[in-house]
């Protein structure tokens, strides 16, 4: 019967066909927009470690949502390097995994963030329904893109901007509440990632206006040719930190400390943060800021822990089963 | 404890021995996790995470609409498998061999086809903005989706039966002066109802628990068209795996509940 | 076959010609079925695979990361289709020439990975070999790693596979009966012989069908293979998660060629079942 000989001939090649190894290979796992970043990154890297005089080393990449990376993460895939989309989901792997030690967010400069981000908008060319700022999003008949704060980081930094531009202008939390409540009435999808979203928006033409990562809306437009969308900067957003961190307990095992550091290491330098810029992130070194300051607009923007205490209040608060974004969703 | 059809035919030890190994190991133990999991919580955290109003809303909208793609496929399904078997026409065999396709085609595959399809900006969902009506980001477009990837089920388990009844049974009755009616439902019907009941509990079973095809055409509104899957994946991604695991112990135990009384069901009535 | 089924049949004809619109009604409803549901999506696919022609679609196949996932769902399926078909055969066997108490329960258990959601399909394997789970600790310190590796990988796809072969096989197997397995063990086959002789050319049919389902379910599934991968590029990646991926950044066109890629296999597969068909049905014709 030849079905018996396909099936074993399957078999074989599979297992002849077994991935060759590299000498060194380290793990990055990161979220959804960073995909382009790390493709970069990860060449210069290996030339700058093998023009130290190391082995060449092979950088290997894994992307998802920032939450589930986190969890995978706690659940033993073996990352060497962590680059999430927030600081919460990496407290995570001490907390729930004790992978890394309470203070990792110390051990390297900027609070272990290398390059920052924020929230703007997306809107088709010409800017049709006239969208310039937050108020504009909780007008009746505009729709609104932009994924699940549940399941999605960016979500989470996109829920928080509008939060502190509303509290800002209204005053009071109730005040903050209705508003964002309003917007989310105009959100017609709400996608798992930040991607899907930006998918949902820029190849399937839904929405008015995509609540996005300045980085991914920039990707967008280049992706795309300007003719289709423009970015339009409201007048307050968020300062969204992504930091990175080495996974200890995975490095001590696998002997790649060393390799890990300079790893993270080398997104400080000039060189790391030159391609940041190049891939639409705000570089935090002052010069290669000042190169690039034509890219990024100025935005006045407030900061996780300056307007929410940090992550581990945020979190809780807006986000935990029963928090604001649940009583949101079941007044409705 | 064992009652043999026939005595002379040999193997039973060996082949019940293996396939309960097999699951054991493969799908019982690794259940057990789950359920295990689950028992983190007191009897009254699992009714919180349970009743809560989201929860509800999902598990409505999960069995509704796969029990709508179910019926749905109960009746195109009779209606395909009765074409397939009984006429020759241009075009069967290829029909014949696609019928397959939901199975083969990834799920997400299947989900991003179906999305761009029924989107506002797509072919079928231009026609249905047109009309008046919206399908994708809606329960309609959930069902469409669980419809199209579970359509193989009703065929495939229809298809043997139907092809094993002799027609000229169909025959003899008509020229007996049996109305096509009278033909269906006293000779048909006690026929194919195991085999259509079989396919129906299938496709209602994978149609509960899908999640690739569905995510990107549900819209995942909570409390409107987040399914139970999505659910579980939210409650994950909060590190709350007791509150995932329970939900997903109440899908299983309905689904096996469910699978059960179709098999017993079945087995009552094909054993008259 | 007789002449007394023949006369039967002529006479009948004159009551099928009398139906002729009934059933051209009921071949254009199929067709319409068959073109929404099925060629449609089918099409969106494909067209959108060649938007760009085949030099783009081809180099979308060959790229290293493309062949990578291929390979490993080569591996996944060369494992848990042979695996899942001597299961098949077994349980069918068992399931239906015995009578026993709990029959029910255990026809209901072959079919739960069915209706298992394909999340807690890779979840509970999470659970039982990640590093929170069951085994974790210990796998830890003997350096095996089973989830977000190939060994995870081939499990989900084992698990969501379990049924196919012997959902095919029992109907078939319950409908033959026992009665020709009977003849042959009078006539002095022992159970092997009895079984590749008798059983095996009868239940042929099924089994190929049972297993090009399986085989095609195992190259295409995402949800559970998702949950235990990691998403490595290059090294857990199957196919149809290759296909997320390259939709994701932005590659829409290598996505699709991908997917219609795993289309393609499973067109193929299915057209090597047509064959085999009428193989069968022509041996038995004779």
């Amino acid at each position: 019967m030849s079905i018996r000989r396909f099936a074993l001939a399957t078999l074989a090649s599979a297992f002849i066909a077994a991935p060759a190894l590299a000498a060194t290979e380290i793990l990055n796992v990161s979220y959804d927009p960073t995909r382009e970043l790390y493709q970069a990154f990860n060449a210069a890297f290996n030339k700058h470690w093998q023009a130290e005089g190391h082995e060449p080393v092979t950088v290997q990449q894994s992307h998802g949502g920032s939450g589930k990376q986190a969890r995978a993460v706690i659940d033993g895939l073996r990352a060497d390097v962590v680059t999430l989309a927030l600081a919460g989901d990496i407290d995570e792997l001490h907390k729930l995994g004790n992978l890394i030690p309470e203070d990792w967010q110390s051990r390297l400069p900027d609070a272990s963030t290398p390059y920052t981000s924020t929230i703007v908008f997306l809107v088709r060319k010409g800017n049709p329904k006239g969208i310039e700022d937050w108020d504009d999003l909780v007008k009746p008949g505009v729709e609104v893109i932009t994924p699940n704060p549940k399941t999605s980081g960016g979500a989470r930094w996109n829920f928080l901007a509008a939060w502190a531009f509303a509290q800002q202008k209204y005053g009071s939390e109730e005040q903050a509440k209705a508003f964002v409540e309003k917007l989310y009435k105009n959100v017609p999808v709400l996608d798992t990632g930040a991607r899907g979203s930006t998918i949902t928006f820029v190849n399937n033409q839904i929405g008015d206006v995509l609540l996005a990562w300045e980085n991914e809306a920039f990707l967008a437009l280049k992706e795309q040719g300007g003719e289709h969308f423009e970015i339009v900067a409201p007048s307050l957003s968020i300062l969204a930190e992504p930091p990175v961190a080495v996974v200890d307990k995975n490095v001590e095992k696998k002997g790649t400390r060393a390799v890990a550091e300079a790893y993270l290491n080398y997104l400080y330098s000039e060189e790391g943060q030159r391609i940041a810029a190049q891939n639409f992130y705000r570089p935090r070194n002052e010069k290669v800021a000042a190169e690039f300051a034509s890219q990024f607009p100025p935005l006045k923007l407030v900061t996780i822990d300056g307007a929410f205490g940090g992550w581990k209040q945020a979190q809780p608060k807006f986000f935990n089963d029963g928090g604001v974004f649940d009583q949101i969703y079941q007044a409705q | 404890m064992s009652r043999r059809i026939s005595p002379v035919i040999p193997g039973f030890g060996l082949t019940l021995g293996y396939t309960l190994v097999y699951l054991s190991l493969l799908v019982l133990i690794p259940l057990g996790a789950l359920f295990l999991k689950t028992t983190q919580l007191s009897w009254e955290q699992f009714i919180a995470v349970i009743g809560a109003p989201r929860v509800l809303a999902a598990l409505r909208l999960s069995f509704g609409t796969a029990l709508l793609a179910a019926v749905l496929n109960g009746v195109i399904g009779t209606l395909l498998a009765w074409v397939l078997v009984r006429y020759r026409f241009p075009g069967r065999k290829l029909i014949e061999a696609m019928i397959d396709l939901p199975f083969a085609l990834p799920t997400a595959v299947a989900g991003i086809a179906l999305a761009a399809l029924y989107a506002p900006a797509g072919p079928v969902g231009r026609i249905a903005t047109e009309l008046g009506f919206k399908i994708a980001y809606t329960p309609l477009g959930i069902t469409l989706a669980l419809t199209f990837v579970t359509l193989p089920f009703v065929v495939r388990t229809l298809q043997p039966v139907l092809a094993d009844i002799p027609r000229e049974v169909e025959e003899a009755a008509s020229c007996l002066g049996a109305k096509p009616w009278q033909v269906f439902r006293h000779v048909l019907l006690p026929a194919l109802l195991p085999a259509w009941l079989t396919g129906f509990a299938l496709a209602f079973a994978r149609g509960v628990g899908e999640y690739g095809s569905v995510i990107f055409i549900a819209g995942n509104m909570p409390m409107k068209t987040e399914i139970l899957p999505l659910l579980i994946m939210v409650k994950l991604d909060q590190y709350d795996y007791a509150g995932a695991t329970a939900i997903g112990v109440l899908m299983l135990v309905v689904s096996f509940l469910l699978l059960l009384l179709i098999n017993l069901l079945q087995r009552r009535i094909s054993t008259p | 076959m007789s002449s007394l089924t023949l006369t039967a049949a002529s006479s009948a004809q004159a009551i099928r010609r009398s139906r002729t619109w009934g059933r051209r009604l009921l071949i254009a409803g199929a067709w319409l079925v068959f073109a929404l549901f099925l060629l449609l999506p089918l099409l969106v696919v494909l067209a959108e695979a060649l938007k760009q022609g085949f030099g783009t679609f081809f180099s979308a196949l060959l790229e290293p990361d493309a062949l990578a996932a291929l390979k490993l769902t080569l591996i996944a399926v060369g494992i848990s289709v042979p695996l899942n078909m001597l299961f098949g055969v077994a349980a069918a066997w068992c399931v239906s020439k015995y009578e026993f108490r709990g029959k029910s329960l255990l026809v209901t258990l072959i079919d739960l990975p069915f209706s298992v959601s394909p999340v807690i399909a890779g979840l509970i394997y999470v659970l039982m070999f990640g590093a929170q789970g069951w085994f974790g600790p210990w796998l830890r310190e003997h350096d095996i790693q089973i989830v977000f590796a190939v060994p995870g990988i081939v499990l989900a796809t084992l698990f969501v596979t379990v049924p196919f072969v012997a959902r095919e096989l029992i109907p078939l197997m319950q409908e033959q009966g026992t009665q020709e397995e009977e003849a042959a063990r009078l006539l002095g086959a022992n159970g092997w012989q009895m079984f590749w002789h008798v059983t095996l050319p009868n239940i042929r049919w099924g089994l190929i069908y049972g297993v090009v389902l399986c085989t095609a379910r195992a190259m295409g599934e995402f949800g559970a293979v998702s949950v235990v991968s990691g998403h490595i590029r290059g090294v857990t990646n199957t196919l149809p998660l290759h296909v997320e991926i390259l939709y994701n950044e932005y590659n829409h066109v290598a996505a699709f060629s991908v997917a219609s890629l795993l289309l393609l296999l499973a067109l193929f597969i299915l057209l090597l079942k047509q064959w085999s068909e009428r193989h069968v049905n022509a041996n038995r014709g004779e």
